[in-house]
């Protein structure tokens, strides 16, 4: 199962400080794994989530411009028209997140950065990760493209309910699907379909 | 791609202040009374949705617009309505006594986006056992006249449930949805969907005939139904094999090892009843397969009958079956790129359900075998698939031994190849070093290379540092034993040494023919030159043992000279930062392994060492503080290794250039010196060897307190003449004719240093404290009686026994006596 799915920033913001990231869209799969356990308020519960959430986001941050330092790679702006490319380019790996650190139990952190936002998935240690790799490449390239990622607006925040409905189809309640190619054209037609709306 | 403009709107949505707050939710509420819902709506509830989630401290929404978007969110049928509503709701909390209850909405099915809201609000456990009941409900009735996905969304939720409560499926759902999973995993259809989803033009009678399903090599299908499947639409219960398919090994893992062992003697008494059920459900709807007669199935036909076994076994049977299947069909050449990625998940998804499915029944072991060793067979000599190796690998490791099959060439695979080919592979790293952790145990009893492979392994954590160094905290306790301590010491402190070249190795490879002119890297000609290549190779080497450590260790200085350019790459820096941190691991456990003679011969390495490493800014200094440290623990612990190896202690603290170059090293040796260099220590300590330690000593402290320091050092610090004092005045209180010589000099320093500023410091302060303490030992030292106990304590004196000391324990005794008495 993924944990959760992140969209946030992996470049440098001037009124954050070095090393922070803005969680762009963040969705958390199944039940609060802090509700079943401790006896905290739900207000609390959120805000514990939403905290865990921001860790993670800082620790891929971290992890992504360490790797981006040790390839020497300059990052390249591409212009809207070219996600393709904007894909190819981008450099993804995977964090380990030990137990505590933020979550109770162990987790993986796979992520994707593709220029100054990063994809993260969060998934459980034993996830099929070549799957999750997959399925993660997928949805950013659904994002870049029905959310105009690559230009300068905004729709990441005001059209969120189009992730919401991508996660649904793709991944549904945090579920990784062995799509083939037939089962992804289908579900991504209906996606195209709400998109058009 | 990030802009000023979603900064500000965060910001908008985080400061929007409380009236205009009202103001906007009395508005929403009034725009969704109406039936019709304009782009003003969404809009609405989009913005309503950024400012909830836009901060982390929860927002209450009015009750009365909570409760129209609850009821929007249930009854509505635009999608767009119920992700918002949904998703609105998930942020923000119901009002406190009105928690979600759908327990009595058991008419219509629950859609996706309800339930998404339901199990993120889910207060309990029980929430979610009834939640998991209805669902099976739903599952358990006629397939519904509603929308194609409208079961779909089922399994991931039980999923969901299952990850984070087992228990909250009782015995009886377990058995229905086993038969349900079994039914759609192996009897699902074999026709195309029909083209109900492509309608339009072309739907004449001839493409309304749904053909039978293809493999992904365009070849028509032979066999049952699996993910590696293709046709031009698909039924629902093809959807739900997938859906089936991808939660599969969960369950397996869930309800297996949760399943309290059933002895043989249980099993045979299920197969009976089972056999008198089986006779009554022959004609229920769910149990399809009485009907699958006409299917030719390839792998179902060399299977024993599997309808007499409970359906937990029948389940697993089927599921050994399914990723059977799955592994011939990858052996097809996919049409489509995308395809290949999928069949290399699914060749990792089957061999780890195989490998689950053997760990709870051994017998289906001698059945598996064949099949996984054809497929490492098919993929070993192809590193593109690498990572479908390690499942194979995992599945040898498990049952390996008890099918009496050789797994030489997998470790040598897995602990050769990979790291030497694939170390710059990110995921395989991740992976590979996954599976050393979590298989630890085993392969330290069962596989030899794990600890003998330890240099190629290192490969990893040389090329990214970052994102591996927290397994290796893990991972290296486990390969420091007392035979392979001293060649892992000197691995990881020449890791930088191998980030280099392991950067001009991967360069070598991509640029083949050397660039004319100024830009060639002169690091990368002598990689390439044959008369340094053996250094390099050594390097890289693969295995410990073998070359020759001492050899290499002698041209290490020729080796960071060649390297020289390579001290600010950012990969070099970033694995020089993690070595301190090892190097500590390391030292903790190698003094639980170590014997005397290992503990000598690694304090020669320290010493030896602390001059011989790689010129990274910063790196130097940082070894050299965790070589103290390490020094001062070791001697601490067996203090008779001062005297053992005093002679290389003394020629190192005799060298007055180390004062300098190594000043924390020479501190701690220094101080080493003069604690632990004593009878008590070690009976071999004679007078003789005390007096040359004196003398060499002596010799370095007049030369560091007589002139300037040499040129282009910095002045030698306080500490480290205060502690060439304190070890001189130690020494000096075991063997009684030392002290006139150190008292003399201790007041000719006073003497010297009242005239004001010297040589050999520039600091007042520090001045000041070095008098001091020389004033303190003169006067310690004139009563040397005095002396001998404070700067010599016997041992009693340090480590005190408290109630196992006769004279020590009577004040305590009568202390705990009389206050248990006084307590009455």
């Amino acid at each position: 199962m993924v944990h959760c799915f992140l969209i946030h920033t992996i470049c440098p913001i001037n009124v954050l400080g070095a090393g922070e990231s803005r969680v762009l869209y963040s969705r958390v799969f199944g039940p609060d794994e802090n509700t079943l356990d401790g006896d905290l308020g739900p207000e609390e519960r959120r805000l514990l989530q939403k905290e865990k959430l921001l860790v993670v986001a800082r620790q891929v941050r971290s992890a992504v411009a360490l790797s981006r330092e040790a390839s020497g790679q300059v990052v390249v702006e591409t212009v809207p028209g070219e996600e393709g490319v904007a894909l190819m380019e981008a450099d993804s790996g995977v964090l380990r997140l030990r137990a505590g650190d933020p979550f109770s139990g162990e987790r993986s952190a796979l992520w994707l950065g593709i220029q100054s936002l990063g994809f993260t998935l969060v998934c459980e240690p034993h996830e099929n990760l070549l799957l999750a790799e997959g399925t993660l490449r997928n949805l950013a390239r659904h994002c870049l493209e029905h959310l105009h990622m690559l230009a300068s607006g905004s729709e990441v925040l005001l059209k969120s309910d189009r992730i919401d409905v991508l996660l649904s189809r793709l991944l549904p309640h945090g579920q990784l699907l062995f799509l083939n190619h037939r089962f992804v054209q289908s579900l991504e037609k209906e996606v195209t379909a709400y998109m058009a709306k | 791609m990030y802009s000023h403009g979603s900064e500000s709107l965060i910001k908008q949505a985080r400061e929007i202040q409380e009236p205009e707050l009202q103001k906007f939710y009395s508005r929403i509420a009034k725009l969704l009374q109406g039936r019709e819902y304009g782009h003003e709506t969404i809009d609405s509830l989009q913005r309503l949705y950024l400012i909830l989630s836009a901060t982390k401290y929860t927002r209450m929404l009015p009750s009365e617009l909570q409760k129209r978007l609850l009821s929007l969110l249930l009854s509505s049928s635009v999608e767009q309505l119920q992700v918002l509503c949904s998703a609105v709701l998930r942020e923000t909390l119901p009002p406190s006594g009105q928690e979600l209850n759908f327990n009595q909405d058991t008419s219509s099915l629950l859609s996706s986006h309800a339930a998404v809201l339901l199990l993120s609000q889910t207060g309990s456990r029980g929430d979610l056992s009834c939640l998991s009941a209805q669902l099976l409900r739903s599952l358990e009735g006629r397939p519904s006249e509603g929308p194609a996905h409208s079961l779909t969304h089922t399994l991931p939720i039980i999923n969901t449930i299952l990850t984070h409560s087992p228990e909250c499926l009782t015995e009886d759902h377990v058995t229905l949805l086993s038969k349900k999973l079994v039914d759609w995993l192996r009897y699902a259809s074999i026709q195309q969907g029909g083209g109900a989803s492509s309608g339009g033009f072309f739907t004449g009678p001839r493409s309304r005939q749904p053909g039978p399903i293809a493999e992904l090599d365009g070849t028509v299908s032979g066999d049952f139904f699996t993910v590696l499947c293709v046709g031009q639409g698909f039924t629902e219960d093809q959807w739900m094999n997938v859906y089936s398919f991808s939660m599969l090994r969960h369950w397996l893992l869930t309800y297996n090892s949760t399943s309290g062992g059933h002895t043989t003697g249980d099993t045979a008494s299920r197969l009976q009843l089972s056999l008198s059920l089986s006779h009554s459900h022959s004609h229920s709807y769910d149990d399809r397969s009485e009907v699958d007669g006409s299917v030719v199935s390839m792998v179902s036909a060399t299977s024993s009958s599997s309808r007499l076994l409970p359906p937990k076994e029948r389940l697993r049977e089927k599921a050994f079956q399914y990723c059977q299947r799955l592994i011939e069909q990858s052996d097809r050449k996919a049409q489509k790129r995308t395809d290949t990625e999928l069949q290399k998940a699914c060749l990792v998804e089957a061999v780890c359900i195989l490998d689950s499915v053997c760990v709870e029944d051994a017998s289906l072991v001698y059945r598996a075998f064949p099949c996984v060793k054809a497929l490492y067979g098919r993929l070993s000599s192809d590193l593109s698939f690498a990572r479908v190796l390690l499942p194979i690998a995992q599945f040898y490791l498990n049952h390996g031994e008890m099918a009496a099959v050789d797994c030489e060439c997998v470790w040598k695979l897995v602990f050769g190849r990979f790291p030497a080919e694939l170390f710059n592979d990110h995921f395989l790293a991740h992976e590979l070093l996954q599976f050393l952790r979590q298989n630890l145990g085993n392969l330290q009893l069962r596989v030899p290379q794990y600890i003998s492979s330890f240099p190629n392994l290192l490969k990893f954590l040389a090329w990214d540092s970052p994102a591996v160094v927290d397994d290796f905290v893990d991972l290296l306790p486990s390969l420091v034993t007392a035979g392979t301590a001293v060649e892992l010491l000197h691995s990881l402190l020449d890791l930088p040494c191998l980030s280099a070249t392991l950067v001009l190795q991967l360069r070598s490879m991509y640029f083949p023919i050397s660039e004319p002119g100024g830009r060639g890297l002169l690091s990368l000609e002598a990689f390439r030159s044959p008369s340094y290549r053996g250094l390099f190779l050594f390097l890289l080497r693969g295995e410990a043992g073998s070359g020759n450590c001492c050899d290499t260790i002698a041209r290490l200085n020729k080796l960071h000279e060649l390297l020289a350019e390579a001290v600010d790459w950012a990969r070099v820096v970033q694995c020089a930062q993690t070595v301190p941190v090892l190097l500590h691991v390391y030292f903790n456990t190698v003094i639980t392994v170590a014997d005397e003679k290992l503990l000598a011969q690694l304090i020669l390495v320290l010493l030896e060492r602390s001059s011989l490493l790689f010129n990274i800014p910063k790196y130097i200094k940082e070894i050299h503080r965790v070589f103290s440290c390490h020094l001062l623990r070791l001697c601490k612990l067996r203090p008779s290794l001062v005297v053992d190896q005093s002679h290389e202690l003394l020629e190192f603290a005799g060298t007055t250039a180390n004062v300098f170059s190594k000043e924390d090293v020479f501190t701690h040796v220094v101080w080493v010196l003069g604690e632990y260099l004593s009878v008590s220590s070690d009976s071999r300590c004679s007078v003789e060897l005390i007096t040359s330690c004196f003398e060499s000593l002596e010799a370095v402290l007049f030369e560091v307190t007589s002139s300037a320091p040499p040129p282009g050092e910095a002045h030698a610090a306080p500490r480290v003449i205060t502690s060439l004092m304190s070890a001189l005045a130690k020494l000096a209180s075991r063997s009684h004719d030392l002290i006139p010589r150190v008292s003399l000099f201790l007041s000719k320093l006073r003497t010297v240093t009242r005239g004001g500023s010297v040589p050999w410091c520039s600091n007042e302060e520090d001045i000041a404290a070095v008098v001091t303490r020389g004033e303190e030992l003169w006067s310690l030292l004139k009563v040397p009686s005095v002396a001998q106990i404070v700067l010599t304590p016997p041992p009693h004196v340090t480590t005190p026994q408290w109630h196992r000391d006769t004279n020590a324990a009577m004040p305590l005794q009568l202390r705990a006596l009389t206050s248990l008495t006084q307590s009455h």
